[in-house]
């Protein structure tokens, strides 16, 4: 990886704990920008918690997060986020435009209400990811996928240079995993930067171009080609845990 | 003081009573039904009171005891709906039922001795007004009355501790087993709903909560077993009820709040004093760990990068602190630590593991 | 109903009913945030819990002002929140267990301290007993000047920061990763929460002013999917239940405020979730039977057409027990339902079925439906 590139997201040593328990050992990743960029992992890997810690929704034990050079506080407004699907009650009481619209809010500022130009915005948005039909349906009478549409065309509308997205493959059809895929890639031609929490290892080659091979520490880190190979991935399922670093490499674990 | 004994062994069967079938409920996550229950319960009497008349009939706990099983029923009917979530379900049926009760009591019942206040207060000291003579010996019949209560919560609690325990740590098991989770759970509603008319005339409805929650939550700090749970509960209330008793009579107030009291000061005592949950132990517990779990991470950060290119830059000891995130007096006190214990040694400034440093980062990476 | 006419000429009698229907308003308004927060019962804990505040504010201040005892009711409220979080937070214990200990021990605290104050010669005895179970009637001027002001700063925050509390009651996380201050907010909402409680306590009472925070705002919920009228809505059935029961229990002898309220917001709400034009029980029910209607007439339709298919007379009249051969038991309601619609008629001499002609368009219709356009 280059070095005089500044990274798009710098993960630098993070280590997070829930009590006692570390889930995230010491992770250090590097993302170039504009990459499409898979996370992957057996369950219990910490793929979602390296994604709340990069946001700064929790707080590491030890590390540090850069965006593009700068702390995550400072850039906020840079950011995208699409939640996983599950995370959300939806039976709130909401239309789909209207949650299109929260992805407005806090470039609206306090006290200014979305108007005429966010409406658009988010007609807009929703029209990328086909659901003008349901603008003004309830959220809790779409589908799964639609849903999952919904939090897309939410984070499209935020307009950022960097999107995080934790798992919007779940309980999806495949229309809609097309869908997003021919977004999510759009995004990438248009030099933005996406960090995806994926499960399916099937589709890795075909919807991503880099991966971060992720169990409790990061295994590796680079293009999928040379990433996914069948050693790294039997390293990173192999067991309940990690491997330890390049120089014990082949030992096994339980 | 001769009224003393009856009193305070009333107190004290009654905080039993609840305490045992309270364990039951904090472990099922139903800790709010008896919230429920104690209120809507008082439907149950007035009606039957209007009925017969009669403040000592047994018809009194029966209808207690059946608008009790109404109220869940009631939550219940609600949920199927799919209108309203479990909270709201709970907030709206009670206070309904608890309302109508006590509209009914003022209207009707209000001139003999069952009034709002006694509904929500109870009068342990009261408990002689009413008294029955059973084997030659005068007693309150509140007393006997909650010690029949605390009689049955032990033979339930006794007769079905198995199929309870199954039904507490694995609802599909429990089914699968043939035992039925809805029997178990009418038979626990109906005890908690006789239970709460039991310990009415002692402690009244709210405070009765207090009893039914405060030790078996205090108790699930103490315990790693259902039996042990039990035990720490009763313990626990009872020591309530016969501290709160003598806190009554020092303070000159209401027993049943002072019981009340004792009990969120044991629950309290618990919180903070508990060997391993408690809030002192596990405050103590991080604070010798946060040095030790931080020379871990400092052991794992340096096996990641050890041997690697990067490992001047990582591995420096003046980059320690940036790297980590750590201020630099604790870095120094991590690696001053990590170095005593022979986790680290220091080469040209670098720093690197030695064989026993590697074996702890090796078996915290793989036990993550 | 002589008791309505000296409802509304009686000037008290009119400035409590204004107290209640803001304070109803409030409630409704700010319990619908609860109610989608699954917050319906930290109301519950939150109302008992503020009960020892105020007679610790009584016995401090020595006052009966109150902006004192709301503002006592508030800090001891607000801490009953704090320790429920921080139980669920530090121990193993489920939120469920937090809320029944916060809300019996404060309430047990509370009612000691009250059976001390009112042995006090300072306190007016009915006073302070009627944080209980709330007494309309005892309210003064000075009472509803507080529940105004301090229900309109409520309603006031919630207008300001409208968009704010929307997104972190649906969505917290990514309220969060945008830089909003998601703690801070979800603090002050509670907050707000714990305020529209208190300022009710004197006239619906601790023990029940949680109810007045969910059955309102669970029967808005039914009428509509759009926050802002939900939250409309919600307020308007707290103010109605709060005139409604404030009037009654003032102008009838022997009837408690509170637990009347609490019976008007529950009757509204047991109605709402009946009859609420879609979500409702009721036009649900419906719905399901017009829809099974139509799904059977189609089936009827169907095997109508497939009698006279091949048959150059496709008026020939059959015998109805056919249908049910094919699998169409509860035909005869449905044959009854076409005849009405005048689709098929019976035979006069044996009570044979056929098509009408305007059944068979319909038949046609029915099949080119099913197999689409080609």
């Amino acid at each position: 990886m280059s070095r005089h590139v500044i990274p798009a997201i710098k993960v630098e040593d993070i280590t997070v704990a829930y009590r006692e328990t570390p889930v995230l050992w010491d992770v250090d990743v590097e993302v170039p920008p504009g990459v499409l960029m898979a996370v992957v992992g057996p369950n219990g890997a910490g793929k979602t918690t390296l994604l709340k810690s990069i946001l700064g929704l929790i707080r590491p034990a030890a590390g540090r997060v850069f965006i593009n050079g700068k702390p995550v506080n400072r850039q906020r407004r840079l950011i995208g986020y699409v939640p996983q699907r599950s995370s959300v009650d939806w039976d709130f009481p909401t239309t789909a435009l209207d949650v299109v619209m929260m992805g407005r809010y806090a470039e609206l500022g306090w006290f200014r209400r979305p108007g005429k130009k966010e409406r658009e915005l988010a007609m807009q948005a929703l029209e990328r990811v086909g659901m003008t039909d349901f603008a003004n349906r309830q959220i809790s009478q779409l589908s799964g996928g639609q849903q999952q549409r919904v939090f897309l065309a939410r984070a499209l509308v935020q307009d950022s240079e960097i999107y995080f997205l934790d798992e919007p493959f779940a309980g999806v059809d495949v229309t809609t995993e097309k869908a997003i895929v021919a977004i999510l890639k759009e995004l990438r031609e248009r030099g933005r930067t996406l960090l995806v929490v994926h499960h399916d290892l099937s589709t890795l080659a075909e919807y991503f171009d880099w991966v971060l091979l992720l169990n409790v520490r990061a295994i590796a880190a680079g293009p999928v080609v040379t990433t996914a190979t069948p050693e790294l991935l039997a390293r990173t399922y192999g067991g309940r845990s990690a491997y330890l670093g390049g120089n014990q490499a082949g030992e096994k674990v339980q | 003081m001769n009224l003393d004994l009856p009193i305070l062994l009333t107190a004290v069967a009654v905080a039993l009573g609840c305490s045992i079938i309270g364990t039951l409920l904090v472990l099922r996550r139903m800790s709010l039904i008896s919230d429920a229950i104690s209120h809507s319960v008082l439907l149950g009497i007035v009606l039957a009171f209007l009925a017969t008349r009669d403040l000592a009939s047994p018809w009194l706990l029966i209808g207690a005891a059946m608008v009790g099983v109404l109220t869940v029923m009631l939550i219940q009917l609600l949920l199927t709906t799919r209108r309203l979530k479990e909270d709201s379900a709970i907030g709206l049926v009670f206070p309904l039922l608890f309302s109508i009760g006590v509209i009914l009591i003022t209207r009707m019942a209000g001139d003999v001795h069952l009034d709002t206040d006694a509904v929500l207060l109870g009068e342990l000291g009261f408990v002689w007004m009413d008294q029955t003579s059973v084997l030659g010996l005068d007693l309150p019949r509140s007393f006997i009355v909650s010690f029949c209560m605390l009689l049955a919560n032990l033979l339930f609690v006794g007769l079905c501790y198995k199929e309870l325990k199954i039904s507490i740590f694995d609802a599909g098991l429990a089914a699968s087993l043939g035992f039925s989770p809805l029997l178990l759970h009418y038979m626990l509603v109906s005890l908690v709903s006789l239970t709460a008319v039991a310990s009415f005339d002692a402690v009244g409805s709210i405070l009765m909560v207090a009893l039914m929650i405060a030790p078996p939550a205090g108790a699930r700090l103490l315990s790693n077993s259902l039996a042990q749970m039990l035990g720490w509960s009763m313990l626990l209330g009872s020591l309530s009820a016969v501290a709160g008793y003598y806190l009554a009579i020092m303070l000159d107030s209401t027993i049943g709040g002072c019981i009340a009291m004792c009990c969120g000061l044991a629950f309290l005592l618990c919180w903070l004093l508990a060997p391993e949950r408690g809030l002192l132990a596990a405050w103590l517990r991080s604070a010798r760990q946060r040095v030790l779990f931080a020379a871990q991470m400092l052991a794992v950060h340096i096996a990641n990068h050890e041997g690697r290119p990067e490992e001047g830059v990582e591995c420096h000891v003046a980059n320690i602190a940036e790297h980590m995130h750590w201020q630099q007096q604790f870095a120094d006190d991590v690696i001053g630590y990590a170095r005593r214990q022979q986790m680290l040694r220091e080469q040209d400034s670098i720093l690197r593991l030695t064989e026993e440093g590697r074996g702890i980062a090796e078996k915290l990476m793989l036990h993550g | 109903m002589d008791w309505l006419a000296t409802l509304f000429s009686d000037y008290t009698v009119r400035i409590v009913m204004l107290g209640c229907a803001l304070l109803g308003f409030t409630a409704g308004a700010l319990g619908v945030f609860a109610l989608l927060r699954r917050q319906s019962l930290l109301g519950d804990a939150i109302s008992h819990a503020a009960l020892p505040g105020v007679a610790i504010a009584f016995l401090l201040t020595g006052s009966r002002d109150p902006l004192v005892l709301v503002l006592g009711a508030l800090v001891s409220g607000w801490i009953g929140t704090l320790v429920v979080s921080a139980i669920t937070r530090s121990t193993r214990l489920r939120e469920d267990s937090a809320l029944g200990i916060v809300l019996s021990v404060f309430f047990g605290i509370g009612l000691v301290m009250l059976v001390i104050v009112n042995k006090l010669p300072t306190a007016g005895k009915a006073g302070l007993s009627t944080f209980l179970f709330g007494n309309a009637s005892t309210m003064l001027a000075s009472d509803v000047r507080t529940i105004c002001i301090l229900g309109l700063a409520c309603l006031l925050c919630l207008f300001l920061f409208w968009k704010e509390f929307k997104l972190i009651s649906f969505d917290p996380q990514f309220a969060a990763s945008t830089g909003l201050p998601e703690r801070l907010l979800d603090t002050s909402l509670t907050t707000l929460i714990v305020l529209a409680i208190v300022i009710g306590l004197q006239a619906v009472g601790v023990v029940l002013m949680s109810a007045l925070v969910v059955a309102p705002a669970a029967a808005a919920r039914q009428f509509s999917d759009r926050l802002f009228v939900v939250v409309m809505l919600g307020g308007l059935f707290g103010a109605l239940s709060g005139v409604a029961g404030a009037g009654m229990s003032a102008s009838i002898e022997k009837l408690p405020t509170g637990p009347v309220i609490v019976v008007f917001a529950s009757i509204i709400t047991v109605l709402a979730i009946l009859l609420a034009p879609h979500r409702g029980l009721l036009p649900e029910y419906l719905r399901q039977l017009a829809s099974r209607r139509r799904i059977e007439t189609q089936r009827v339709l169907q095997a109508l057409y497939r009698l006279v298919e091949t048959d150059p007379d496709p008026y020939r009249a059959h015998d109805a027990n056919v249908l049910q051969v094919v699998g169409l038991r509860s035909a005869r309601h449905t044959i009854a339902a076409m005849q009405d619609l005048g689709w098929v008629e019976r035979t006069e001499d044996r009570g044979w079925i056929r098509l009408t002609q305007a059944g068979w368009l319909e038949v046609q219709r029915s099949v080119q439906q099913r197999e689409g356009p080609h």
